[in-house]
């Protein structure tokens, strides 16, 4: 078939074709022509780029779940870990208070010298108020030394073994302390009880007791040093019929929290046994 | 360790479990159990060492319970959860009498309503309380201890 046009009318043809679409285009005249072929393109872009992704996750979908639960176990291990962590260093920070305020009571008491020492134990028997303490013979505790927190008196050492010590707190209702009235300044004797709560006994009629004066070791007996912060007294019971007064005392150490213990160990108790009055016969 | 680190700390008004008791009942009514006395000897000497009171009364204490188990073994109803219970229950009350026969020795006030209150009722509570896990558990052992050696 031959063309019936030379070569070079096509090419000015086209060319007029191509121009006009050209200015038709920059009229403005196809606007709505190219507005309705860009979206029916986009259009079906976007058809098939959904399908192609919908294909694509149920394709991938059940490697990207796998590695996910297994980040996600990752993850979790991580969280329990950091926890576990956050919980010693809790633990941590609530040792590190209660042996900075030891150290700061050991500070403010420079005539006394110290060993620290962890409350490990607790007599089996409900009957008996002891507890034991990590620090014995071998750190050089000896029977009958005191033993103190931050806040006051504990109580004293009763038994030393190489590595531990079985300590008798205050509130044993064996124990006796020698002690002092702040305000009253008088003496008395502090004694244990069965449940714990200590009492004063051997307060003369004579002396006014006041409630929340504060209980001082008074250092009589040789037993503890003076001046050892006890507790404060609550009650006061003063019955004529009676010899003497009496009174209740709040201690200032929490006893069944006690964790961390101070032993005074420069502090040698004196046994005034042999100076005691015997009766004669 | 657990008794004195654990045990003695968990306290109902002055009372406190005794763990190392309600093993040794457990253990000592198990129908194969022979070594209930060694056991109590083992007990015994142990907590001697830790408590403030005498050894030879901690001891004297866990044997009469050891003997009290012997006794009443396969005897009640044939329920060994309920022979736990009554010797429990006695052997506390045993323990305890040992104790304040103690104090009065060494000269301590003896208010017998406010242990009895205090401490020996709320004990025997807690002991009661702990016997019953501890039963199923020294069972289980016993059991399998028992049958691995029967069967070697």
């Amino acid at each position: 078939m031959q063309n019936k046009f030379p070569r070079y009318l096509q090419t000015i043809f086209l060319i007029i074709l191509v121009l006009g679409f050209v200015l038709l285009a920059l009229g403005g005249y196809l606007g709505g022509i190219t507005t309705w072929f860009g979206q029916t393109s986009v259009s079906g872009q976007t058809w098939l780029s959904e399908r192609f992704m919908a294909i694509s996750d149920f394709l991938t979908a059940p490697r990207d779940m796998a590695s996910l639960q297994l980040r996600n176990s990752e993850l979790e291990s991580e969280v329990a870990r950091l926890q576990t962590q956050i919980i010693e260093l809790q633990q941590e920070v609530t040792q590190t208070e209660i042996l900075s305020a030891l150290v700061d009571f050991a500070r403010t008491n420079p005539e006394n010298s110290y060993k620290a020492a962890t409350v490990i134990g607790r007599d089996p028997s409900p009957f008996l108020r002891y507890v034991i303490i990590n620090v014995g013979a071998n750190e050089g505790i000896v029977r009958g030394m005191p033993v103190v927190t931050q806040q006051g008196l504990v109580g004293r050492v009763d038994a030393v073994v190489a590595e531990a010590s079985r300590v008798q707190l205050i509130t044993d209702q064996n124990s006796a302390v020698n002690i002092t009235l702040k305000n009253s300044k008088t003496d008395a004797v502090m004694v244990g009880s069965l449940n714990g709560d200590l009492s004063l006994q051997m307060i003369s009629h004579d002396v006014v007791v006041e409630s929340a004066d504060v209980v001082l070791t008074s250092g009589l007996g040789g037993d503890f040093p003076p001046n050892l912060l006890v507790g404060q007294i609550v009650n006061i019971s003063n019955i004529e019929s009676e010899l003497f007064q009496s009174a209740s005392v709040q201690p200032i150490v929490d006893f069944p929290r006690v964790e961390y213990v101070l032993v005074i160990v420069n502090f040698q108790p004196v046994d005034i046994t042999p100076l005691l009055p015997t009766p004669n016969p | 360790m657990i008794q004195v680190g654990i045990i003695s700390r968990i306290n109902l008004l002055s009372g406190s479990a005794d763990l190392i008791l309600a093993i040794l009942v457990s253990f000592s009514l198990q129908p194969k159990v022979k070594s209930g006395w060694f056991w109590a000897l083992v007990a015994g000497l142990m907590v001697g060492y830790v408590s403030r009171l005498p050894w030879y009364l901690v001891l004297l204490g866990y044997l009469l319970i050891v003997s009290l188990s012997h006794l009443l073994q396969k005897r009640i109803w044939q329920s060994l959860l309920l022979e736990v219970f009554i010797v429990l229950f006695i052997g506390t009350l045993i323990t305890h009498l040992l104790s304040i026969g103690f104090l009065v020795v060494i000269g301590s006030e003896v208010n017998f309503v406010n242990m009895l209150s205090l401490i020996t009722l709320p004990s025997i509570l807690l002991n009661l309380i702990l016997s019953v896990p501890v039963y199923f558990l020294i069972r289980d052992l016993v059991g399998l201890l028992y049958s691995s050696e029967s069967s070697e």
